[in-house]
């Protein structure tokens, strides 16, 4: 597959993005029925013959659901509808036990909106086409073929515990005049909405689990031109770096297809985590007909003004705001902010505050040791394996002596390892600092010895050279010693 | 041979309501009366088919464990022992869902429907699943794939549908009640053409949950009777909101027992309803239906003409609606999670093992609305067929508002000829289709209505129903109405219709 | 509006019904029919009349977000045509995925 390097394509094509995120609510039961949303069940063990669409089955909705579509709305300035309907979506699919999908059509329960986002200390500005409420599918697990993949498998198993969970789809208007910031702003958006969607308390939002998916639609137009040009829709995009990166990908694919004097195909295509490209999906020469109509087993929802303003006093802050009021509380400076914005780190920090932790040095771990683990792994920070109270507790450790900062990257790698919580790590490792004045003389004393050269060095009054003094001492002690204090020793012995 | 000399006679000629009077007091057992049902069962429906299903052990047991509570005393419901069919869409855990459907074949639901619960609840007895039009998509119960059900007045006729199997069950004394689902006469059509009761209850009166949905905005489960006070009885069992079906009604249900004995038509107004009559009426239908308003004219009620310009569009606007939801509401007929499967050679996709099963599985009625529907809902038809429609049902809803402004409830011959022989029209649909165009308009509607014998035809000597339509929630009229219709008659006819049915017994 | 036998074999298609060539042509008129029949109601209704979907206009009606049993894994499976390692075994799936 040729693609224009990037520059070139931006040079010459301007990309206008649009952005269909799907949420799971996180309410307790699923959004027709009383199963279990709980992640992690074993196959099949939380479904009924409603959400496994048994003859007969009829589906009863989740007031919770209903309320957090409500909120999501409100938190996005949408217009909450005053009368609003399900409608059944039909088509086949294995995955989906009704071979239709109960969505909203043409009414939603929230439309028109908008939200903004703070890329490089700009503010770009998102419409929001609309909010509407959906069931989430099963999930199937490809058996056979070379890559576990659904392409040449031999057959698939089905697991219906996913399906019936409340979804919730945000559609932005289209996205335009972001120039070449176009990846960036797509993934500032999921961001955004991410934490924004976190604060409401309505999703875990963990993209690693799904309950958080994102389908980028890419086009290029001719830079000057105002028609749209033909979009894709990316499926799969299951990570803020692969939000950032499927866009950017797309434009240089679109762009090497315009160049040449290529058409491009409306279609769906694939995201490749590893390779870093995108496929197209299933031939759209059969293009699905959905057959929309209204949901005759359910009746409409009308929501009361006085329900919509008792949800609106519920609001966090918004977004912009929010992020206004952290940068001052934190004392952070405007470049640590668009840092910590740009890593999709607020929350996490907020979160290791909470839990104890000072800004700083939140800031730095979430930013240095556990950024640093994101990209070797290619997740979200969240995924990485490390809590905001974890982050708190080493911190906690390096300031009360236990360990140092650079001990405390040890401490880290256990506490990704899985090896338990940080307290355990030290032990288990035992990576505490040793405050044993014995020890640390004896070491002291033996560094003194075997460097007679240095020693008379710093009695000359090159005092620069107490360092490759500690160094050794530090060795000795496989840098459980705190540095500080060995340098006190080693002047005092010296003396 | 008449019925009245038929073994077991005694007993399975009695209505719901005695024999609930009797197993309470003692008279009678649970386990008698459901064994005599049985042996019934076992001697005339080899020839009648009104069952797909027997389940003669349960019902004994569950028989019997009624008995023991009315021994020790314990409180039980209204219609305690009494057992009953109960049509073959509706589940009942432990016994096959069919739906008269080859995909379903041998399908075990894992749950009860809720109308099914309330029977049982009301410590009322299952005796089996009866037949009906695959997917109650007929009006014969020729569209079974498990073999037609016959007419006990006639057998070489059809018992109407979908639930020819429930009618036919009642009018043959196979069991004194059964439930029925009405989508656009089902429950009373066939009640028409075996002279026995059927009501359709309000739209939202009785619980869909658990049955299985052809047209999710017109189905209605109901009572099969051979009496009007028996219907109301059963009719009170499984009635009430239920939240598991939100498009039931959260409101008590309209007191039809006291109505049913009530009897009570003096001073009601009563509107016949221009439409629902003339051309295509058979003459012993339109004559039995004159007599039974001049009957009703004479015990006090007030005869009104009224018009109801739109009901000449209720069968196009049905058929629309119905496929349109059937198509979608059967495409969990997948064979992926249940039922048959066909064609999974290891080498198939799922796309076409779905296709070659429902190919398989479905019949000839069930692939004709279901393509008819796909096209009515897909994009550039959408709004000129199902749309449409939509809005032909608010014309048909303010016609029988205007009406019921005039009238306390409205009548009509309830089909427009008498039980028809099988195999008549099964290659002309729109001849089938045409059985349904009196009931239909109260099913577009939502509103209440029931079909009660009247008499037989002279010219052939077949039953024919008199329907009687009345306001969403004022299902307490039909009733009335009913039981006024049922004593007059009765006192004519020295007895009830039944008594002349030629007992089906001595057929073999 | 003559629906051909091409018009059933796609709608059977989109309905996922394997229709063979002879019930194709059995069909085809048959539907016809019906279809003609129904159409008249395409110009009853005018422009500003509202839709009614049901009987009486209920609006709101909602469960509690609370569990309620889900079914046992014996119960959920034991319809299945085919399972494996407790989930549903079905043919290959012609997929998004190229
Ligand atoms: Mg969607
Ligand atoms: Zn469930």
């Amino acid at each position: 597959m040729t693609v224009l390097p990037y520059a070139d394509a931006l040079a010459a094509y301007d990309p206008v993005l649009g952005l269909e995120v799907h949420v799971e609510l996180n309410t307790t039961s699923k959004m027709f029925c009383g199963c279990s949303t709980a992640f992690g069940a074993e196959p099949n063990t939380q479904v009924c013959p409603v959400c496994l669409g048994l003859p007969g089955s009829l589906p009863a909705v989740n007031a919770k659901a209903v309320e957090s579509a409500i909120r999501i709305g409100l938190a996005l300035n949408c217009t909450i509808a005053e009368w609003c309907r399900f409608a059944r979506k039909n088509y086949f699919y294995p995955d989906m036990p009704k071979n239709y999908q109960i969505s909203q059509y043409d009414e939603p329960i929230a439309y028109d909106g908008w939200t903004e986002v703070v890329l490089d200390g700009e503010i770009y500005r998102i419409g929001i086409e609309r909010a509407h409420m959906e069931e989430d599918t099963g999930k199937s697990l490809h058996v056979g073929g070379a890559t576990g993949r659904i392409h040449g498998a031999d057959y698939s198993l089905l697991d219906y515990n996913r399906s019936g969970v409340p979804l919730i789809e945000i559609v932005t208007k289209p996205v335009e005049g972001t120039g070449a910031k176009a990846p960036e702003v797509a993934r500032a958006y999921v961001t955004m909405l991410r934490d924004l969607l976190r604060t409401l308390g309505v999703s875990d939002v963990r993209m690693e689990q799904g309950s958080l998916r994102c389908d980028a639609n890419v086009s290029l137009r001719p830079v000057g031109r105002s028609t749209f040009g033909t979009r894709t829709e990316t499926k799969n995009v299951n990570s803020l770096r692969s939000v950032e990166r499927a866009v950017r990908y797309e434009i240089t694919r679109q762009a090497a297809i315009l160049a040449s004097g290529g058409r491009v195909t409306q279609e769906t295509r694939h995201w490749h985590e590893d390779s870093g490209i995108t496929t197209p999906g299933r031939n759209k020469e059969t293009a699905e007909d959905y057959r929309y109509f209204p949901e005759p087993d359910l009746v409409p929802i009308a929501p009361s003004r006085e329900w919509v303003e008792e949800l609106h006093a519920t609001l966090p802050e918004p977004p912009t705001a929010r992020l206004k009021r952290v940068r001052a509380e934190w004392g952070f400076s405007e470049l640590e902010m668009r840092d910590v914005v740009s890593a999709g780190a607020v929350n996490a920090i907020e979160a290791t505050v909470a839990a104890g932790a000072t800004p700083q040095s939140a800031r730095k771990w979430w930013l240095t040791e556990i950024a640093r683990h994101a990209n070797e792994e290619g997740v979200d920070l969240e995924a990485v394996g490390v809590t905001p109270q974890q982050v708190a507790e080493i911190q906690a450790l390096v300031e009360n002596g236990t360990i140092n900062d650079k001990l405390a990257r040890q401490v880290f790698e256990g506490v990704i390892a899985g090896e338990g919580s940080p307290a355990e790590v030290v032990t288990a490792r035992k990576l505490a600092i040793v405050s044993d004045e014995g020890a640390l003389a004896a070491a002291v004393n033996e560094a003194i010895n075997a460097n007679p050269d240095i020693v008379d060095k710093i009695k000359s009054g090159k005092v620069q050279a107490t360092g490759a003094l500690i160094g050794s001492v530090m060795k000795q002690m496989r840098g459980q010693a705190d540095a500080a204090r060995v340098r006190e020793m080693i002047l005092e012995k010296i003396g | 041979m008449t019925l009245a000399e038929a073994p077991n006679a005694e007993t399975i000629r009695q209505t719901a309501v005695d024999l609930a009077t009797k197993i309470k007091s003692g008279e009678l057992s649970a386990v008698e009366v459901t064994r005599s049902h049985l042996d019934r069962i076992a001697e005339v429906d080899g020839e009648i088919h009104a069952f797909l299903y027997v389940d003669g052990e349960r019902a004994l047991a569950s028989a019997a464990r009624v008995d023991a509570k009315i021994a020790a005393g314990e409180p039980v419901g209204p219609l305690a022992g009494v057992p009953l069919a109960l049509k073959d869409i509706l589940t009942y855990t432990g016994a096959p869902t069919t739906c008269g459907s080859k995909i379903l074949e041998g399908w075990l639901p894992p749950y009860d429907a809720t109308v099914t619960r309330r029977l049982l609840d009301h410590d009322m007895v299952i005796l089996g699943k009866t037949n009906l039009d695959e997917f109650a998509m007929g009006s014969s119960t020729e569209n079974s794939a498990y073999g037609p059900t016959r007419n006990p007045w006639d057998t070489s006729r059809i018992p109407g549908g979908s639930g020819g199997g429930s009618a036919a069950a009642v009018a043959a004394f196979e069991a004194p009640l059964a439930i029925g689902t009405d989508t656009g006469g089902s429950i009373r059509q066939p009640a028409a053409v075996t002279g026995t009761v059927g009501v359709k209850p309000t739209y939202g009166g009785s619980s869909r949950y658990g049955l299985v949905a052809l047209a999710s905005s017109l189905d209605q489960p109901g009572p099969c009777a051979r009496s009007v006070l028996d219907a109301a009885l059963l009719h009170q069992v499984i009635a009430g909101h239920d939240p598991c079906d939100s498009t039931s009604i959260d409101q008590p249900v309209p007191d039809v027992v006291t109505a049913a004995r009530s009897a009570d038509v003096s001073r009601m107004k009563i509107g016949v309803v221009t439409e629902l009559g003339g051309e295509g009426y058979a003459p012993g239908v339109e004559q039995r239906f004159n007599e039974a308003v001049e009957l009703l004219a004479s015990l006090g009620a007030e005869i009104i003409e009224v018009s109801c310009p739109h009901f000449v569009y209720a069968l196009p606007t049905y058929y629309l609606i119905l496929p349109a939801e059937c198509s979608s509401n059967l495409a969990k007929f997948d064979a992926m999670r249940f039922g048959l499967r066909v064609g999974d050679d290891g080498f198939a996709s799922a796309e076409q093992v779905m296709a070659a099963t429902r190919e398989a599985g479905f019949g000839a009625e069930v692939k004709r609305r279901i393509i008819i529907g796909t096209y009515a809902l897909s994009s550039g038809y959408y709004e000129a067929y199902y749309g449409q429609a939509q809005k032909v049902r608010t014309l048909i809803s303010r016609d029988f508002d205007q009406a019921f402004s005039q009238a306390d409830v409205l009548v009509s011959p309830s089909t427009p000829i008498t039980a028809f022989k099988i195999g008549e029209k099964v290659d002309d649909p729109l001849a089938m289709y045409r059985n349904d165009l009196c009931t239909i308009p109260s099913n577009l509607a939502g509103n209440a209505s029931a079909s009660f014998p009247v008499g037989l035809a002279p010219e052939d000597g077949l039953p024919v129903g008199f329907q009687v339509m009345a306001p969403p929630l004022a299902d307490d009229r039909l009733y009335r109405v009913g039981g006024a219709l049922e004593a007059a008659l009765h006192s004519a006819w020295n007895g009830p219709l039944l008594d002349r049915l030629p007992d089906p017994g001595a057929l073999r | 509006m003559a629906l051909t036998a091409e018009d059933v074999a796609n709608l059977a298609r989109l309905a996922r019904i394997e229709l063979s060539e002879a019930e194709l042509e059995v069909l085809a008129p048959q539907l016809d029919v019906i279809l003609e029949s129904v159409a008249r109601v395409s110009d009853v209704a005018a422009q500003d009349i509202p839709p009614t979907s049901h009987a009486l206009p209920l609006t709101n009606v909602f469960r509690e977000d609370e569990l309620r049993a889900s079914l046992s894994r014996e119960q959920v499976l034991a319809g299945a045509p085919a399972a494996e390692q407790m989930r549903f075994r079905v043919p290959k799936i012609l997929g998004e995925e190229a």
